[in-house]
């Protein structure tokens, strides 16, 4: 994309050395490349536009959110100190343009009020209702928003039992992922094919047909209202990364792994000397959606950690806080901004091996 | 495409039998091993819960008291089928959604994609990554976000309205979107365009596999954007299409969140909200009634059966297999 942007011939048309023909191309490209890089820059606007809600509300004072009238941004009233009182500050229409100015005495007709960019000229009185004047904002951050959040929420503890639950089920669906696809992708075995079948299946299967049983079979356990339901059955490989993973392998050529077996490694050992290495991206990508999935996992805790609040993770925690304070947004946007921090950052620093990863799935 | 492929291509292949060898044998032995962890797995979480899903769909009983078990036979099937109405409604509103948000998300995602392929765009990595953002954001925190951005007096969609249009929409009067019994279904058609990253993804890397040979060919017969779009492009990229739409059915069967978060699966405006997965979730969880809560899911795996069945049926008059695949 740099070097794109950067190309000189997207100079000004203006250039008069250049033949006139090409010079029209020129300009004509730049028109189209402008314009279209408008119109994705506007729908991307449009698209993220709530982020924006959320970033601009979670800096709100309380009295802010209520009041139609304030600006959208993070603001308070403006307040302006004059011989040691403070007094609210107005937008006033006057002849050289609005001005802001502190109103020291209200009357109903006309007010006293004092130059707030000429405090030194005093008091002077202003003809007109001061009721109908707008009061004067300035931008102010309740950064404080976010520490109540995080107390509230009790933010520590849930992101403890969610990276627990994220990293355990990371290690063992990627694992165990890759050990199943090794086996479908290197090694010839009656009823191969129709097992992979059956395995690609299962992602079209919706888990609620089996949900009842298993949960039935964790209560027979003991097991309802703690982790165990939710961190166990990954261990035993998921269709998806399973799928992803055979794809990947089957990509690096045979040659190593032909070399390794003369030199008499067992298959254990050229699967984790010879394959791991060289699907290191894969491992990755799929470390990642696995990580993003339990991050967001909503269901599985809602109904396993049903009776249990203390162990929640954030998904869960983040719904329970919206029904207790829906009427502080700010605090829920506050909460919703920090539940997400981690897994956005993740993203922008790892998005290379994220996107080469959904391009594998969608790819032969 | 990929595993959907995958299953068609398998379907037509023949394995061979033959006896095994000696080192055939040592191979399918390492492979059985191997994959010996999805094998357990697979009895463990997929094929007996189907079949005790089915047995259970038989019962009437609760889980803390087992030994009340009843035998119903089919009377949690009659129940689902004739005398439970909120099963239809329930129906009636998620396939009503997936009506509407289901071309518009596709819909999003294809142009979306063209346009951030289009070699004019400048910065097209950075836009992509910006567009694929809010498929990161957690979904509970997702739908928090809209349901204060889509607020009649306080969020910005009606703010944004009025100063575009000029007209009063803000406070008392504003639209309220959540709570309007059509407007509903608009509003949350567009908190699903959060979740449209992934086909947005799959779409661009398909565009990237077009030969450009057929533009260029189609520019020396002087064909314009629009019957490139359709004739190319379209046709070149159905495969995704066809995948996109298979699994958006099925995600669509069971959406939970959206509607669990903003109304607590009351169903609010009038039942317009009460999905067919909430109403699983209310049998099953909240009123433990697992007998026919395994029916309610049993019922759902049959419809999702059906309509994959369905698609992959009608695959061969729009889906285009590149010659070289057949």
């Amino acid at each position: 994309m740099a070097a794109s942007a950067t190309r000189p011939s997207a100079a000004p048309a203006a250039a008069a050395s250049a033949p006139q023909r090409v010079d029209g191309m020129h300009a004509r490209n730049a028109v189209v490349r402008a314009a279209i890089t408008s119109l994705v820059l506007v729908i991307l606007l449009l698209y993220l536009m709530p982020l924006g809600y959320s970033i601009a509300t979670s800096l709100k004072s309380k009295e802010q959110v209520s009041d139609v009238n304030a600006p959208i941004l993070p603001s308070a009233p403006e307040r302006f100190e004059f011989e040691g009182e403070t007094y609210d500050v107005y937008r006033v229409p006057t002849e050289e343009g609005e001005q802001r100015w502190a109103l020291v005495t209200p009357g109903r007709n006309s007010s006293m009020f004092v130059d707030t960019q000429n405090p030194d000229a005093g008091l002077f009185e202003w003809e007109g209702r001061w009721r109908t004047l707008a009061p004067a904002y300035r931008l102010a951050f309740q950064w404080s928003n976010y520490q109540r959040a995080y107390e509230f929420i009790d933010f520590i503890r849930l992101l403890g039992f969610t990276l627990m639950y994220a990293g355990i089920t990371t290690i063992a669906a990627t694992a165990s992922a890759a050990i199943v696809a090794y086996g479908f992708a290197r090694f010839k075995f009656p009823f191969r094919n129709v097992l992979f079948i059956v395995l690609i299946s299962t992602i079209i299967l919706p888990p609620q047909v089996t949900l009842v049983p298993t949960y039935a079979f964790f209560f027979q356990l003991g097991w309802v209202g703690t982790w165990l339901p939710l961190i166990v059955p990954q261990f035993f490989s998921n269709a998806y990364n399973v799928f992803l993973l055979r794809q990947y392998f089957m990509t690096i050529p045979t040659s190593m792994e032909e070399a390794a077996r003369i030199d008499g490694a067992g298959p254990i050992r050229t699967f984790v000397s010879v394959i791991l290495p060289q699907a290191v991206p894969a491992l990755i990508a799929v470390s990642l959606f696995h990580f993003f999935f339990a991050w967001n996992d909503f269901f599985g805790p809602l109904i396993y950690l049903a009776g249990n609040a203390d162990i929640n993770p954030l998904a869960v925690g983040l719904f329970r806080f919206n029904g207790l304070y829906s009427s502080e947004p700010q605090l829920i946007q506050a909460a919703s901004i920090l539940t997400m921090i981690i897994p956005l950052l993740i993203f922008f620093f790892a998005q290379r091996f994220f996107m080469q990863g959904i391009v594998l799935t969608g790819d032969k | 495409m990929a595993f959907l492929d995958e299953i068609q291509r398998a379907r037509s292949e023949k394995a061979p039998r033959e006896k095994l060898g000696r080192m055939a044998r040592w191979e399918a032995r390492w492979g059985y091993a191997f994959i010996a962890l999805w094998m357990v797995g697979f009895s463990l979480w997929y094929l007996i819960p189907m079949a005790a899903s089915l047995v259970f769909s038989l019962f009437d009983f609760e889980l803390t008291n087992l030994s009340a078990a009843r035998f119903v036979g089919l009377g949690n099937w009659r129940r689902l089928l004739f005398e439970d109405p909120l099963v239809w409604q329930s129906l009636r509103v998620t396939f009503t959604f997936a009506l509407i948000s289901l071309p518009v998300g596709m819909v999003s995602a294809f142009f979306l994609a063209v346009l951030l392929n289009s070699k004019h765009l400048i910065a097209a990595n950075l836009f992509r990554t910006l567009f694929y953002a809010p498929a990161m954001v957690p979904a509970v925190a997702g739908v928090l976000i809209w349901s204060g951005v889509l607020d009649p007096t306080t969020g910005w969609i009606n703010r944004l309205i009025a100063f575009v249009f000029q007209v009063d929409v803000v406070g008392p009067n504003g639209i309220r979107w959540l709570a309007d019994p059509v407007l509903v279904y608009i509003a949350y058609t567009l908190i699903g365009l959060w979740g449209i990253g992934n086909a947005i993804l799959y779409n661009l890397a398909s565009l990237q596999g077009v030969p450009t040979e057929l533009y260029e060919a189609a520019d020396i017969d002087g064909a314009g954007w629009w019957r490139k779009l359709t004739s190319i492009t379209v046709p070149m990229v159905s495969p995704v299409i066809f995948y996109n739409l298979v699994l958006g059915v099925i995600a669509l069967l069971q959406f939970f969140v959206t509607p669990y978060v903003l109304t607590g699966g009351s169903g609010f405006p009038q039942g317009q909200t009460y999905y067919y997965m909430i109403h699983f979730f209310k049998q099953a969880f909240g009123f433990l009634n697992m007998g026919y809560g395994a029916t309610i899911a049993w019922f759902m795996f049959l419809i999702a059966l059906g309509i994959t069945v369905l698609l992959f049926g009608t695959a061969k008059y729009w889906v285009y297999y590149a010659a070289e695949r057949r």
